[in-house]
């Protein structure tokens, strides 16, 4: 017995060591800031979106970042649905209309442009990936239709152990990271070898990101309140913010939706469980009553 | 089908016309009411009925998703997002369907580790032990194939090491390789077959499912005495009692499931597989799903392809010869003093591969990777022979209702008539 006592504390202890000792060697490869952590509306359980956040992370994206990047499985009419940015119909029909969206062939055989409608996706900056490529120093900018699910970085070794877990949980890499990129433009350091056209960027994998820094304070002017003030800092830490909110919304924009019936669901889940325990302890008392625990006969004292 | 005769009697003079000619329902009847249950199974072996609900979440989600996706290099992606977009709830039986793979995985684990530590894999159960595994590879092949079906960079890339790992095997390797590809790359064919191979594996796995459970009902369920039914007092019948404790179990684990599903529905995927498949653009690190991660951790411990695979594919076949490498007469571990910690050490080896799985294949990674794949195949070909041959064994109960009430006392209420709950087969 006491032998194993001893084999099995050794492995165990071996064990341990595996576990502890090779993160401490990964740090080197895994290098690098984590991106801030910003306090989101849509986190958590009961997380929802502010309508007013994600009209103004539109317009952002509008006029900046749709210069260069398309977003082609978003729609204009979901601009309108429930749970998102919350336009009017009429609204969203006026903005489509300002676009020109190629469509055809018509009768006759030929390619046309005609003003958008809501069922149209967002027109693409460029023709083709080529295209965007060419106009880009050689690499298309991504698509933003799911960006805010396609991004991610590492906090650490063993955080998946408890990310998942209710109300200590995290899963809002993806808009912590696009707001740190937005935000993590630097000189880069004195010994640094930065390429041709490179930017030096904190959170962006390796540090030489090709895109200029994309935007600056006052560079998009929002709405005023009653008082003439506009009705967010015009900086780019709230442009960053007001951004990444809505390209989390593009990503998911049944989000909302789905919180919402998982809560009901769940609730429903626990009570009917909790009716079956009852049922069950009633069934088996017939019985003599029923075994206990997962190992009941390991902890028997007779 | 089952070891002990049919105890249904049909009442209805329809009922009578019908089990004269097909006796289906007498078959249910045995297999699923008045089926002897040991009256001392705990949780564990709840998960059998989980694993059946999984595959019916399974096949009843997928069929719908297939009315929507569009299997093409091209399309692919995009079908994928307007399921997630524009059906009508279709990003519930997306995120169903994908992290109701994931929860299956965690069930069958449960599962086959119950199977592991009570011995059920000894005689005479062996044959529907080996069906499990065979279902485990079935269930492997269904969820890489499904993996790959929303094209991604992790589908299309863990499609790419999947398909090279295949053309290692020598002689017909490369065969295999573009019967699978169906081109001179993974492509378009590919996604095609894999989403036709998808839709078909399920199907053989509710087959094998089918033998299993048949397999099940000639030689009983173990328990976690080990010891077979002896009397009617050891036995409760199916129904109700075994019916309300699965379902009861299959309730509480489907709040895991929903807290990931609505909750955290990317949580168990990659970021990556948001970045439609680019063949020019490798990612940084190719990672499989979080099930697959101790079997790829042991495909890099090995510096060499092939042998890496071949040492990938036997941690998952030695599983099916355990019933023979095992030299000891006593099936649960609760009765096997050292044998028992090695379980539990051998559990703890296996989630640490998962995870070194996880990470890039450099420096101490690889070194960890190579000392747990070694002690990994060590339990099945050193732990377990010998163990049987040194230990001493715990004293056992006289009997299953014995190991519940202590010896020499007494439950108020039979469990079965006598009669009914014959001892299955016994041997060893």
């Amino acid at each position: 017995m006491a032998m194993t006592r001893v084999l099995s504390t050794t492995l165990a202890a071996a064990v341990a060591a595996l576990l502890l000792g090779a993160p401490a060697r990964a740090e080197d490869a895994h290098g690098g800031p984590i991106p801030p952590r910003v306090h989101w509306s849509f986190a958590g359980m009961f997380g929802r979106f502010d309508t007013a956040q994600l009209q103004r992370g539109f317009q952002v994206y509008k006029e900046v970042c749709s210069n260069c990047h398309s977003m082609k499985l978003v729609s204009f009419r979901n601009l309108a649905q429930e749970g998102g940015p919350d336009f009017s119909a009429s609204q969203v029909k006026a903005l489509a209309a300002t676009y020109q969206v190629k469509d055809g062939p018509n009768d006759s055989g030929d390619m046309f442009e005609r003003p958008g409608r809501p069922a149209d996706a967002f027109p693409a900056p460029f023709p083709n990936d080529q295209a965007a490529a060419a106009a880009n120093g050689g690499k298309a900018p991504p698509d933003f239709s799911v960006i805010a699910k396609a991004r991610t970085f590492s906090r650490g070794n063993l955080t998946f152990l408890y990310d998942w877990l209710p109300f200590v949980g995290y899963s809002e890499q993806g808009p912590d990271y696009i707001h740190g990129l937005l935000n993590g433009y630097r000189d880069a350091p004195k010994d640094f070898q930065m390429p041709e056209g490179g930017y030096y960027n904190l959170y962006y994998p390796g540090h030489i990101i090709a895109m200029p820094p994309p935007l600056s304070d006052g560079q998009v002017t929002y709405a005023k309140d009653d008082k003439g003030q506009p009705v967010a800092p015009e900086t780019v830490d709230q442009y960053g913010k007001d951004v990444s909110a809505f390209l989390m919304w593009a990503a998911e924009p049944h989000m909302m939706d789905r919180k919402a019936l998982g809560f009901r669901v769940i609730l429903f889940l626990i009570i009917l469980s909790g009716l079956l325990y009852y049922v069950k302890k009633k069934i088996w008392a017939d019985v003599g009553g029923e075994v206990h625990g997962l190992q009941p006969e390991l902890h028997k004292t007779w | 089908m089952s070891g002990t005769a049919s105890t249904y009697v049909p009442k209805s003079r329809v009922a009578k016309w019908f089990e004269s000619r097909l006796p289906i329902v007498g078959l249910v009847h045995s297999s699923f009411i008045a089926y002897p249950v040991p009256r001392n199974l705990n949780y564990f072996w709840t998960f059998g009925a989980i694993l059946a609900a999984f595959l019916g979440i399974q096949i009843i989600t997928g069929v719908w998703l297939a009315m929507h996706y569009e299997p093409s290099a091209t399309g692919a992606f995009t079908s994928v997002e307007k399921i997630m977009r524009d059906v009508n709830y279709g990003w519930l039986l997306r995120y169903a369907h994908a992290n109701g793979a994931s929860m299956f995985f965690v069930a069958v684990y449960v599962h086959m580790f119950r199977a592991l530590y009570y011995g059920s894999y000894k005689a005479p159960r062996e044959v529907l032990y080996i069906l499990g595994v065979v279902i485990y590879l079935l269930m492997m092949a269904t969820a890489f194939l499904g993996y790959t079906l929303p094209w991604g960079q992790m589908s299309f890339w863990g499609a790419t090491v999947i398909t090279n790992i295949l053309a290692a095997i020598p002689v017909v390797g490369d065969t295999i390789q573009s019967l699978l590809w169906g081109g001179y790359s993974v492509g378009n064919p590919t996604v095609n077959r894999f989403f036709s191979l998808h839709y078909l594996l399920p199907w053989m796995i509710a087959g094998v499912v089918v033998l299993h459970v048949w397999a099940l009902h000639v030689t009983g369920q173990n328990n976690p005495a080990g010891i077979p039914i002896k009397s009617g007092k050891d036995a409760v019948p199916f129904t109700p009692y075994a019916t309300v404790k699965d379902a009861f179990a299959t309730i509480v684990f489907m709040i895991l499931f929903s807290w990931f599903l609505f909750f955290m529905p990317n949580y168990l995927g990659h970021a990556d597989n948001y970045i439609q498949a680019n063949p020019a653009v490798t990612p940084a690190h190719i990672v499989p799903e979080w099930y697959f991660l101790p079997f790829y951790a042991i495909l890099r411990a090995v510096p060499s392809k092939l042998g890496g695979v071949i040492l990938m594919f036997s941690a998952v076949i030695i599983l099916a010869f355990a019933p023979w490498l095992d030299t000891s007469r006593i099936r649960s571990c609760n009765y096997r003093p050292i044998y028992r910690q090695f379980m539990w050490v051998f559990l703890g080896v296996a989630l640490v591969l998962g995870w070194l799985g996880s990470q890039p294949p450099e420096g101490g990674y690889v070194l960890a990777a190579q000392v747990c794949t070694a002690y990994y195949f060590a339990h099945f070909l050193i732990v377990m022979p010998l163990c049987g041959l040194f230990e001493t064994p715990k004293p056992l109960p006289g009997s299953i209702l014995e190991s519940v009430t202590g010896p020499g006392k007494q439950v108020s209420g039979a469990g079965m008539p006598a009669g009914v709950a014959a001892a299955p087969q016994v041997k060893g």
